[in-house]
């Protein structure tokens, strides 16, 4: 394994969106070829080392490569965003679009990560330590075809709209999320450690949602079905199974109709 | 507008103009101030076309480019953009979105595969204004848009009492008003009758409410296109599109033209323009026995002479679907679940939106694709046979060198054939397997530009390279001599043109857009003595009935700058 490091050297006037902090973009370069690779700031092409100092070679391949952003990435968007393998560490916070459409790999942010992390995501994992903004795990703005495989794990609060249009894949929230959750899902699971203000599964046709804490708010398609002994997450609980949502269409499989399951902790 | 000066000769290309029976002559082409001349001095900008294809400009005589339908798919398609948009680079603007691209992207696509000239297909009058400003931003290509008739209140009011003198004046007066080119039908009476949440799939079904039928509509408008003697025909999207089994109803519809004469001085020749055949050319009564009836089609349309066609070729992309058939797009959704928009226009039409994705993996969309490109192999005309997609319907209109090189080359449709899943299930239910012609480039000019231009009443101004024409000329990089063995060079030359010229102005070198051009928006303007009837009959449905006022209702001038007006003299 080679790591390469990124040190900050200056913050972006506004916004750089720098596709290229990926494994797969890394392999094969010598740190200076890492520096000349293309990033955007507004309409204006720039190269990485015009915002950091790059040290260490890339592996041969995007999984023999290990990339640390060594400081705050908060005006830094797409970092990580269709990887494939490798592993990406910010120590620090990110701003929009960690992970988005990541096939594989490992990406590990310290702080806060703004919205769009991990959208439409298909495999591999996300680790944030802080908080998470909007659109955990979601779709891309009028897409149905959202997070269809990996893992996203929110160590702190996420946003509104987590999940939405979710196909497969897990996302895991530890603290408390806002509103709109696994919205039109079809497949997939969402795990909520705190409290949901409401809106939990709306339109939602497949997939499974838990839920540790209270919804302030429950949606009136969704039925109270049976109450189970389950472990999830490596914590084993009593819920309250209800399944829906009711005034959404759904397919049948042997004769019966597949809702979706959410589980509320008791 | 200014005017477009200065000399240009295309030097020793293979020159291709059906108009002219030229096919692959080796000479010049020379141009002078937006004209094709005989002759230009020394001075003259030179283009190198040795050992290239030298053509007229593309004429498309159906694509969905412009309007409130195209907008609502942008709108509510965002996903169509997604990592289709890259930084741009002077003299272009931004492009954006894929199956429907922005107004940028739209002409500048066009001009890079060489075409100059771009029907619209369905404008709903009420929102004309709209399409124009639309046309207006879109660059260097010229542009028509044909409003729909098929559904209109005032149509089928006189219609029904067969009152086709009246007919042929309210066709007039819209033409006016809303700067139109034709007279286009979308699924006559079907779109009326959705308002009642019902549709008109056969040609005899009563029309809701109006108590007529799409018999009697497509009749009564053919004949008062004739009246009218306007440059283009009906241009029909027949009932019951898409549906296992349709094809009798398109022979049906198709036989309507029997025995009807044409009356213009355009050099048209059709009465009727069945456009994108390749949806209502299916057999079956199921998605499970679906299949395609293409070669029935092709026999009646290949002895019926006064009648044109264009192709609908599905291209197995994700695009999005719009027409102003609304049932239809209410069907398609209950099909694929996907985002559905639906509107209705008040007393003209409806128009609905669902994207689709046409895989070839799905044995109906396989024999879909297959029954798209045994129409065009099965035409014994090219001058009657154009290549369209109904963009973005079946496919977008970037796509049209793809369905060039499948028609070229057998080779090329093997492999995709080759390539599905349920390969054997789509050669039992189709033709394609057992064809081997390949056309020609020379039949591919007919069919791109010369035919379409014929068939729209244009003939004097575009789809060939005659000295008079308006000079639109594209050059291929292609060997008419030595044809590239590798199909998708055929592909790659044919959506990348070497050179083209618009109007006398060199707007692409080697697929790259120089210039925006100077865009022109064509309308038809008919010219006939008032009829107080159509007059008083307006004037009382604005009042009564419509939403606007009359007077806010005509397109302005402001909004369609830069005109080129065919006017019509109608003898009454």
């Amino acid at each position: 394994m080679a790591t390469v490091t990124l040190k900050p050297t200056k913050t972006p006037d506004i916004m750089l969106e720098a596709n290229a902090i990926t494994p797969d973009a890394f392999a094969g370069k010598t740190a200076s070829q890492i520096a000349g690779l293309e990033g955007r700031v507004g309409k204006t092409y720039v190269t990485l080392g015009d915002f950091f100092e790059v040290s260490g070679n890339a592996g041969a391949t995007a999984a023999e490569t290990d990339i640390v952003v060594a400081g705050d990435c908060s005006r830094v968007k797409y970092i990580g965003s269709k990887m494939t393998a490798g592993t990406v560490t910010v120590k620090g916070n990110a701003d929009m679009y960690v992970g988005g459409w990541m096939k594989g790999g490992k990406i590990h942010i310290t702080g806060n990560v703004h919205s769009f992390c991990g959208i439409a995501m298909e495999g591999g994992e996300i680790l944030v330590d802080g908080n998470a903004e909007n659109h955990v795990g979601c779709a891309y703005r009028g897409d149905w075809r959202g997070m269809k495989g990996g893992t996203i794990r929110i160590k702190g609060n996420a946003g509104n709209d987590i999940g939405t249009f979710m196909l497969g894949g897990t996302i895991i929230v530890e603290g408390d999320v806002f509103i709109h959750v696994s919205t039109h899902a079809e497949g997939g699971t969402v795990i909520v450690k705190g409290n949901v203000e409401g809106r939990v599964g709306g339109q939602m046709v497949k997939g499974t949602i838990y839920v540790f804490g209270a919804i302030k708010f429950m949606m009136p398609g969704f039925k109270k079905v049976d109450r189970v002994e389950l472990e999830v997450d490596g914590t084993k609980a009593t819920f309250d199974h209800y399944i829906g949502d009711l005034g959404e269409r759904h397919t049948k499989s042997k004769g019966k109709e597949i809702f979706a399951d959410l589980y509320v902790k008791v | 507008m200014s005017e477009i000066t200065g000399e240009i000769l295309i030097k020793g290309g293979f020159i291709i103009d059906p108009a002219q029976k030229i096919d692959g002559d080796v000479g010049d082409i020379a141009i002078k101030d937006g004209k094709i001349v005989d002759r230009v001095s020394n001075a003259a900008k030179v283009i190198d076309a040795k050992g290239k294809v030298v053509m007229a400009g593309g004429v498309d005589v159906h694509s969905h480019v412009a309007g409130p339908k195209v907008n609502v798919g942008r709108l509510f398609r965002p996903e169509d953009k997604l990592f289709k948009s890259g930084i741009t680079h002077a003299p272009t603007r931004m492009e954006m979105g894929f199956s429907i691209p922005s107004v940028l992207k739209t002409g500048y696509d066009y001009a890079r595969m060489g075409y100059g000239f771009v029907m619209e297909a369905a404008m709903p009058p009420i929102h004309a204004p709209h399409v124009h400003e639309e046309i207006h931003d879109t660059p260097i290509i010229d542009e028509g848009a044909l409003p729909v008739f098929g559904n209109n209140w005032f149509v089928m009011e006189y219609l029904k009492k067969g009152e086709v003198e009246n007919t042929a004046a309210y066709i007039a007066w819209l033409l006016k008003v809303t700067k139109g080119f034709g007279v286009k039908v979308v699924n006559p009476g079907g779109t009326a009758a959705w308002a009642w949440g019902m549709n008109c799939l056969g040609i005899e079904d009563h029309v809701p409410y109006f108590d007529v039928t799409p018999h009697e509509i497509m009749t009564g408008l053919m004949a008062a296109n004739e009246y009218l003697g306007l440059p283009h025909s009906i241009h029909v999207h027949q009932n019951n599109l898409g549906n296992p089994g349709n094809y009798p109803t398109t022979l049906e519809s198709l036989k309507l033209a029997e025995g009807v004469k044409t009356h213009n001085k355009f050099g048209r020749e059709q009465v009727m323009h069945s456009t994108h055949l390749q949806f209502h050319s299916y057999g079956g009564d199921s998605w499970a026995n679906f299949c395609s009836k293409a070669k029935e089609v092709m026999d009646y349309v290949n002895k019926q002479k006064n009648i044109t066609i264009d192709l609908g070729c599905v291209t197995l992309d994700e695009t999005t679907t719009m027409t102003a058939d609304g049932p239809f797009e209410h069907h398609l959704h209950a099909l694929n679940h996907l985002k559905w928009a639906n509107v209705d226009v008040e007393m003209e039409t409806a128009a609905g939106v669902v994207p689709y994705i046409y895989d070839k993996d799905v044995v109906p969309n396989g024999v879909q694709w297959a029954t798209g490109l045994e129409l065009a192999l099965y035409a014994k005309d090219p001058m009657r046979t154009f290549i369209t997609t109904d963009h973005p319907n079946a496919g977008p209109f970037i796509r049209y060198p793809r369905v060039i090189k499948w028609l070229m080359n057998q080779k090329s449709r093997e492999a995709v054939l080759a390539s599905m899943k349920k390969v054997d299930k789509v050669i039992d239910l189709t033709n394609i397997h057992t064809i081997d012609r390949e056309l020609n480039l020379y039949e591919i000019a007919a069919m791109t530009r010369t035919g379409p231009a014929k068939c729209l009443g244009l003939c004097n101004y575009y789809g060939s390279l005659k000295p008079g024409m308006i000079a639109d000329v594209a050059v291929y990089d292609l060997n008419y001599k030595n044809m590239p063995s590798d199909p998708e060079k055929i592909e790659s030359a044919f959506l990348r043109s070497a050179a083209f010229v618009k109007s006398g102005e060199i707007v692409v070198r080697e697929g790259e857009v120089l210039s925006h051009g100077h865009k022109k928006t064509v309308w038809v303007n008919p010219i006939m003595k008032e009829n107080p009837q159509v007059k008083r009959d307006v004037a009382q449905s604005f009042a009564k009935d419509y939403t606007v006022g009359l007077t806010n209702y005509p397109v302005r001038e402001y909004l369609a700058p830069h005109p080129f007006v065919i006017d019509v003299n109608v003898e009454a």
